[in-house]
């Protein structure tokens, strides 16, 4: 019935978090950075899926249900601060975001 | 090698493929593709996890509002290109490696640790009937209705606060 064993689902999700990591450390691009804050969700919306299809019951589900609202809500939000910024600096680098040092 | 394992591995390693392509390319909106490409694999490896309903809330909210949403953006602010600020970073990127490569590593001793199939006893019957509309709606809309509620006041702030700060003029 289940042929797979849910620590390669665990693996998988593991797997892409620590990409999104790199890519949060590595980007410079205030966007990118943002999607790759995107992809860190769903690894650990993998995680709560596959948990929640093992055990059975709904649960997981409508708690990714939420964090897929969540994410919805900081990405207008976080787009819309990266615009302010953009018309404010002329660009989305965060190198040169360092205002707060003044 | 029946067909579970086989799907498993194909959306699996699609998934993976998109996302280191999606960190490595140098172009935002070929990331930004990719980044697509990999939410697509992942409803697929729901699907394969009998969560139809979140399979296509993945397709329909990620990979449809939400990466439209970032392809606007990207789009809209003309940008120049990344290449000249990482070529003198070489450090930084193997230390930014390095510290992935630690949570990972945490990460992986925690689930082998653990042995998390140990209390597992999956059901196919029961994993089928927890993924559909019907018992996602009827629990949203009885057991997590506060919940369900405070979603939608926060969209309704996120959308207020993203008008609110896109309009402002900074000086």
């Amino acid at each position: 019935m289940y042929n797979i064993p849910i620590e390669f689902y665990l693996v998988l999700s593991a797997v892409m978090f620590a990409i999104g990591v790199t890519g949060v450390l590595i980007r410079r691009n205030a966007i990118v950075i943002f999607m790759c804050i995107e992809l860190m969700l769903n690894s650990a919306n993998l995680t709560l899926v596959a948990f929640s299809s093992y055990l059975g019951n709904s649960i997981g589900q409508i708690f990714v249900f939420f964090v897929m609202t969540v994410a919805a809500a900081e990405a207008a939000v976080g787009l819309a601060i990266i615009i302010a910024i953009f018309r404010n600096k002329l660009n989305v680098n965060i190198d040169e975001m360092n205002i707060f040092k003044w | 090698m029946n067909l579970e394992i086989l799907l498993f591995i194909i959306f699996a390693a699609c998934a993976l493929t998109a996302a280191i392509l999606m960190i490595t390319r140098k172009n935002p909106v070929i990331s930004a593709v990719f980044l697509i490409l990999n939410f697509f694999s992942l409803a697929g490896l729901y699907l394969l996890l009998n969560a139809q309903f979140i399979a296509i809330v993945e397709i329909i909210v990620y990979a449809g509002a939400i990466m439209v949403l970032f392809l606007f953006v990207l789009m809209l602010l003309n940008q120049r290109s990344e290449e000249s600020i990482l070529k003198n970073k070489k450090p930084f990127k193997i230390f930014a490696v390095f510290i992935a490569a630690i949570v990972l590593c945490q990460i992986l001793y925690i689930i082998f640790f653990s042995k998390p199939s140990a209390g597992l006893d999956p059901q196919l019957q029961t994993s089928i009937e927890s993924g559909t509309v019907q018992k996602i709606g009827h629990e949203l809309y009885t057991n997590y209705i506060l919940p369900f509620e405070s979603a939608g006041f926060l969209l309704l702030a996120a959308t207020i606060g993203a008008l609110v700060l896109a309009k402002k003029k900074f000086e």
